[in-house]
């Protein structure tokens, strides 16, 4: 195909997949619904095989979905479905706007040395060390973190500068919504990948995605073996160079009539480019040059592929145990170990299948998810955490454990929810207002959703709260509501390994119905 | 000669105007002042929320009493809690329905509702049902989630809660109508009426930090007063209040309590768990402070079986 059908069609449908990205990372809790987030998280590559090998079914095999879509395509996956990919290809834009330099790529030769020993390193890294170098370099996670850190506050901006004119007509369709923000500890490095990938992408294309993304390695060395190409008419070409000025991927050398298929991310601008309609998509055939496709290099990547598969199983049979305990400063709240997300399972498990990707962060609607510092030691930074401080677990709430797409956090439904008890209550009387201020107060034993923690007889006619653990499902409802500073007389304690909390207290009340008015 | 002809008019239709609004509002202080109502209190007993409220209203010479043509009115449910309204935690959504349709069709210009939730406020207008039931009735339902939507205030008289945000609907409208549920609460035994205003405020823990009774009462003296109060007993909470754990907390009292007198209210809501409400602090501290009468032998009752 040489018409411009290609390239508009990748220009139209990456923009959808980048909106809904953007959308889901943002802002969806009230348009879309859970279940079609899945469609589009399905095919993310890494996700995808972290789930695969937790569940082994078809349901998370949307990686093989790519694999067979870049034997057969190269690398459509990076132009079509990336949200990383897609969304360089905007900042591309915007530089080549801003100076036209920006966008005269021309042809450059491969960081071969710096790609592949990423690669290997991530592959590596996780067999022996865990999920670091994934969290780090997931582009899929690294584009959520994007969002989340740094466009959705300016998302929130426009929205509450809209509700803001809209309440002054009386219209109450959108609503002011806080800007929190998250522990500056936590922005480092979703900084340090949004500066590297923006300024990458504004000046040099696609150099990010054929340097450092593993992902795009990966892919680069499968697309080697791929059915369709670009390919260039030699006959047709005059050997302007327009192609290679346009290419994102500095892949084409013109003057040899080479394009280096595993840096090419299909986006077509060269097609689109050529006077002469030179350059073509289409099937190899029987033509096509094999010179470097020798067996070794196929044993390779048949090898990287085998890797990839065993690699969260291999990170999951590692021994973990306990994350590194913190410590609170004060001898009354002894939080040693934090509380992991709802359908974690336990915190090990939770650490080797997060990529931190920090879509449940967004969508929790209780902003209670947190992303963490050193709570869970080094491998679990930026993955989400329970901080009670800043919110509580919503008791029939499930959204996070529904739309996790590695299955770190596994569905659960509400009735399991309500059973699963990821920490326990922990009372400190001695910080609490009825003792220390002889009033009333009660705000924990109000917000409890099981009544593990109660009120019971204290001084004269006041009551004083009490607990049950073993009805505690650890939601933090009654440490956030705690008013007490600047150290809470009651707290939740995680569980390493989550347990199954015992149903709560049902019975009758003593009151009854009333015949007449008591009045 | 046209031209000035056309602004004597105009200037004339101002005053005209401003006299006619200027009037509406003395009216309404009349009116919420409750000169037109026979009884201090009137319960119904024996019905469904909605006809429990149509009788109740009538008793009280009818919501033309407390709202009139063109005014703003605000009514206040609880919808504290992310929970179905068969739980009873929140207010019953077919009462604050019936109450919406009441004020329009008294010639309100516009009824709003909202409540500064526990749970998330998403959850809770939709899962309470009142959402979709005020929006059916032509309520505008408005957010309470982001202290934007709040202003402070003073209540100079006050021992504890001197100062507050209150929402902005509070102080904008005309009208403010109270439609609390009665629950059984583990602190302060039970929550009613005037418990329902930690709703409207911002920094709720601040009550809950510097004593919880006084709190309540004191809010009770800021000048913006309900004028009216509609207690939801239809299904009451009897036990692990204000949340409840299941269905087996409810109990179905099937009643309703519409007063003007928030304390009177909340001390007859005391008396239907069987609690004397000279036993719950806030009520006796807000008698005391002469908010209201907690002494219910002293009021005219009008009482109610369906």
């Amino acid at each position: 195909m040489t018409s411009a059908f290609l390239r508009r069609l990748r220009i139209v449908f990456s923009a959808v997949v980048l909106v809904c990205f953007i959308y889901i990372f943002a802002e969806f809790r009230t348009l879309i619904q859970p279940e079609y987030i899945k469609y589009l998280l399905y095919l993310q590559f890494i996700p995808s095989i972290i789930k695969f090998i937790d569940i082994k079914s078809l349901a998370a095999g949307g990686f093989l979905i790519v694999l067979l879509l870049t034997l057969v395509t190269g690398r459509t996956y990076c132009s079509f479905l990336c949200p990383l990919g897609i969304g360089q290809d905007v900042f591309s834009r915007i530089g080549g706007t801003i100076r036209k330099k920006f966008r005269r790529f021309g042809y450059k030769r491969p960081h071969t040395v710096v790609r592949y020993s990423v690669l290997v390193l991530v592959i590596a890294g996780t067999f022996i060390w865990g999920m670091y170098f994934i969290n780090l370099l997931d582009p899929y996670s690294i584009f959520g973190r994007s969002i989340l850190f740094f466009i959705k506050p300016v998302i929130l901006v426009l929205n509450n500068f809209l509700a803001g004119i809209l309440g002054r007509f009386d219209n109450y369709a959108l609503h002011h919504l806080e800007i929190k923000g998250y522990n500056l500890m936590a922005y480092a490095i979703p900084a340090g990948f949004f500066i590297l990938t923006g300024l990458l992408s504004l000046t040099k294309g696609r150099l990010y995605c054929n340097m450092i993304c593993p992902v795009g390695t990966f892919l680069g060395l499968v697309s080697r073996l791929s059915l369709f190409r670009i390919k260039a008419d030699e006959n047709k070409c005059t050997r302007c160079g327009r192609c290679s000025v346009v290419c994102k991927s500095s892949c084409i050398d013109f003057l040899n009539h080479e394009i280096d298929v595993s840096r090419c991310v299909n986006c077509f601008d060269c097609i689109y480019s050529c006077p002469d309609k030179a350059l073509s998509y289409g099937f190899i055939g029987n033509t096509r040059e094999e010179k470097k496709s020798d067996e070794s290099r196929r044993r390779f990547i048949a090898g990287s592929i085998m890797l990839f598969l065993g690699l969260s199983g291999s990170g999951r049979a590692q021994e973990r145990g306990i994350p590194v305990p913190r410590r609170e400063s004060t001898v009354k709240e002894e939080k040693n170990c934090p509380v992991s997300p709802p359908g974690a399972g336990s915190i090990s498990d939770f650490n080797n299948r997060c990529t931190a990707c920090g879509l449940c962060i967004s969508v929790c609607p209780n902003d209670v998810l947190q992303p963490a510092i050193m709570q869970y030691g080094l491998a679990g930074y930026m993955q989400p955490v329970m901080d009670y401080h800043k919110g509580f677990c919503q008791y029939n709430c499930t959204l996070c454990t529904e739309i996790c797409p590695t299955f770190a956090l596994k569905p659960l439904l509400p009735e399991a929810k309500k059973l699963t008890q990821i920490g326990k209550v922990i009372f400190i009387k001695d910080n609490c207002i009825v003792k220390t201020e002889k009033t009333a107060c009660g705000a924990c034993s109000e917000a409890c959703p099981t009544k593990a923690v109660f009120m019971i007889p204290y001084e004269g006619s006041l009551v004083i709260p009490d607990t049950n653990q073993e009805i505690c499902i650890g939601c933090g409802h009654c440490e956030f509501s705690c008013p007490t500073v600047p150290y809470k007389a009651i707290y939740v304690n995680g569980n390493p390994v989550h347990q199954a909390s015992k149903k709560p207290d049902i019975g009758k009340p003593g009151v009854s119905v009333p015949d007449d008015f008591p009045f | 000669m046209k031209r000035r002809g056309f602004f004597k008019t105009s200037l004339g239709a101002g005053i005209a105007a401003g006299a006619a609004l200027s009037l509406g509002r003395y009216n309404r202080v009349w009116a919420s002042n409750g000169t037109g109502a026979k009884y201090d209190l009137v319960a119904v007993m024996g019905g469904d929320p909605d006809e429990m409220f149509d009788l109740g209203i009538q008793e009280l010479g009818g919501m033309g009493n407390f709202v009139s043509k063109g005014q703003r009115v605000l009514i206040k449910p609880n919808i504290g809690w992310d929970v179905t309204p068969d739980l009873a935690a929140n207010t019953n959504p077919l009462l604050v329905k019936r109450i919406i349709e009441h004020c329009l069709k008294a010639g309100a210009r516009e009824v709003y509702i909202f409540d500064h939730t526990i749970d998330n406020w998403i959850n809770t207008y939709r899962n309470s049902g009142i959402e979709k039931a005020a929006k059916m009735a032509g309520a505008k339902v408005a957010p309470a989630n982001s202290e934007k939507y709040y202003h402070e205030i003073t209540i100079p008289t006050a021992v504890k809660l001197k100062n507050a945000k209150v929402h902005e609907l509070l102080l904008e409208t005309d009208v403010f109508i109270n439609v609390p549920v009665l629950k059984d609460h583990s602190s302060t035994r039970i929550t009613c009426a005037m418990k329902n205003a930690m709703g409207i405020v911002w920094n709720r823990g601040y009550w809950h930090a510097n004593n919880l009774h006084q709190c309540i009462a004191d809010y009770a003296l800021f000048k913006k007063k309900p004028a009216l109060n509609v207690i939801d007993c239809y299904n009451v909470i009897a036990k692990h209040g204000p949340q409840g754990v299941s269905k087996e907390d409810v109990v179905q009292m099937k009643s309703q309590i519409l007063t003007t007198d928030w304390v009177a209210g909340d001390a007859a809501a005391a008396r239907m768990l069987g609690i004397a409400p000279e036993k719950i602090d806030y009520i006796l501290i807000a008698h005391k402070m002469g908010i209201g009468n907690i002494k219910l032998e002293s009021l005219n009752i009008k009482r109610i079986k369906m």
